[in-house]
């Protein structure tokens, strides 16, 4: 369970991170206390309520499903409380089968569409019949080196998703 | 064109985030035609669902996991049974594999046979066939995403925008292809640690390279891109060249600090 909370925090973290990335440099004293990473919490130390910051404090407490009794440890439903960003509330909701998540959720999450995103640089140069030649670019989906569930909820692919389920 | 109606699915299926959209005029006026996509979209889950409990290596149970366990037992005549039918293309299939690349690919790992980095591109291939079917013949542009590999066909003159996610910061694109058809599959090491695995040494390979391959076919630009991340451990001009020799298929690299 302690693992589970943990997760879910250093998730939150990284969410706001993530979706603060686009206006990082116009951000309010709040905002910026938010997109702090939260120290320790990916780590195993204890004490995952410290320093995440503007509410992203999620208990991970709230199970909607009680874990089976065969695996208590390792399966279940997560809910962490929700956190407010300059966005809207973000809330995240887990499922854990076998020590595998195998379903990540945002119970809530900011209407705004936000899946515009900045090119970093120019390194496709094979690739110049196709590529846009925006320095900012609308994109549907996301090509990358293998994600894993877990990292989802904290990636453009899932704001992407988001803004059309 | 960004007006078009459009709806998105997400399951976690193989540990991997898989997204389905789906874009057209028809979504909006025609009931049968969203249920009818519904369905597709459904089959194309169900079906992912099928063949990872047939192909996983991480359940005791699955066919390969079966496979593995008689090819490693003690005493094991390492004659297996008769494979069924998919286990059997499949099993064609990464040999067609590990000749295309010079062996580049080769899913006879250390520690046991392992198709993983072929399965989940002709995995998505095959189930997608009820989804592309109905997408056809009702105008509608469809696009899955299967933990970042993208296999994608739009219709009518419009386009799909595919970001290639920057290895040094995944929140940020290294560009974006607009494509009307085909795959793009992006191999290295950037959420996963060290995933590819040299065949030749059962190292990881190198992990200062992306390889991003784009295609027809998601099975071969998946194996391409991963074959070149290999090869890239013996030098970034060795992988360019490589991936020049394709046919059909184009590959970039992208160094990651």
């Amino acid at each position: 369970m302690r693992r589970i909370t943990l997760w879910v925090v250093s998730t939150l973290s990284a969410l706001v991170l993530l979706l603060s990335y686009r206006t990082s440099t116009a951000g309010t004293g709040a905002d910026e206390a938010a997109a702090q990473p939260a120290p320790g919490t990916t780590t195993s130390s204890a004490s995952p309520s410290t320093s995440t910051g503007a509410g992203a404090e999620p208990s991970a407490s709230a199970a909607s499903e009680p874990p089976s009794s065969s695996s208590s440890s390792s399966s279940g439903t997560y809910t962490g409380q929700s956190a407010d960003t300059r966005w809207g509330p973000v809330q995240v909701r887990i499922t854990v089968t076998d020590g595998r998540i195998t379903d990540v959720e945002a119970v809530e999450y900011p209407q705004e569409n936000h899946h515009d995103v900045e090119i970093n640089s120019w390194a496709l140069p094979r690739l110049q019949q196709e590529v846009l030649a925006a320095q900012s670019a609308q994109v549907d989906a996301v090509s990358g080196a293998t994600v894993t569930s877990d990292g989802y909820l904290t990636s453009l692919q899932s704001a992407i998703d988001q803004a059309h389920l | 064109m960004s007006e078009l109606p459009r709806r998105a699915w997400v399951q976690q299926l193989m540990g991997l985030p898989v997204s389905v959209h789906v874009r057209g005029a028809a979504l909006e006026d025609d009931d049968g035609a969203r249920s009818d996509v519904e369905a597709a979209v459904a089959e194309l889950f169900a079906e992912l669902r099928r063949l990872d409990a047939r192909f996983s290596t991480y359940r005791p149970d699955s066919e390969v996991s079966l496979l593995r366990a008689r090819a490693s037992a003690p005493g094991g005549d390492g004659a297996p049974g008769e494979p069924s039918p998919l286990l059997a293309e499949v099993q064609h299939l990464c040999a067609v594999a590990r000749g295309a690349t010079g062996g580049a690919f080769d899913a006879d790992l250390p520690g046991g046979w392992d198709p993983s980095g072929l399965v989940k591109g002709w995995a998505v291939e095959r189930a997608v066939r009820p989804l592309r079917a109905v997408c056809s013949e009702l105008g509608l542009d469809w696009l899955v995403d299967a933990g970042g590999d993208v296999l994608l066909r739009a219709v009518d003159g419009r386009t799909w925008s595919v970001g290639v996610e920057d290895p040094a910061d995944p929140s940020r694109l290294l560009g974006a292809l607009r494509l009307r058809d085909g795959a793009v599959a992006t191999s290295g090491s950037v959420h996963r640690g060290a995933h590819v695995v040299d065949p030749e040494t059962g190292r990881p390979a190198s992990t200062s390279v992306q390889a991003t391959v784009l295609g027809p076919s998601l099975l071969w630009a998946d194996v391409f891109a991963t074959a070149a991340v290999v090869k890239a451990s013996g030098g970034a001009e060795v992988a360019r060249a490589w991936l020049d020799t394709l046919s059909g298929y184009r590959g970039s690299l992208a160094s990651s600090p």
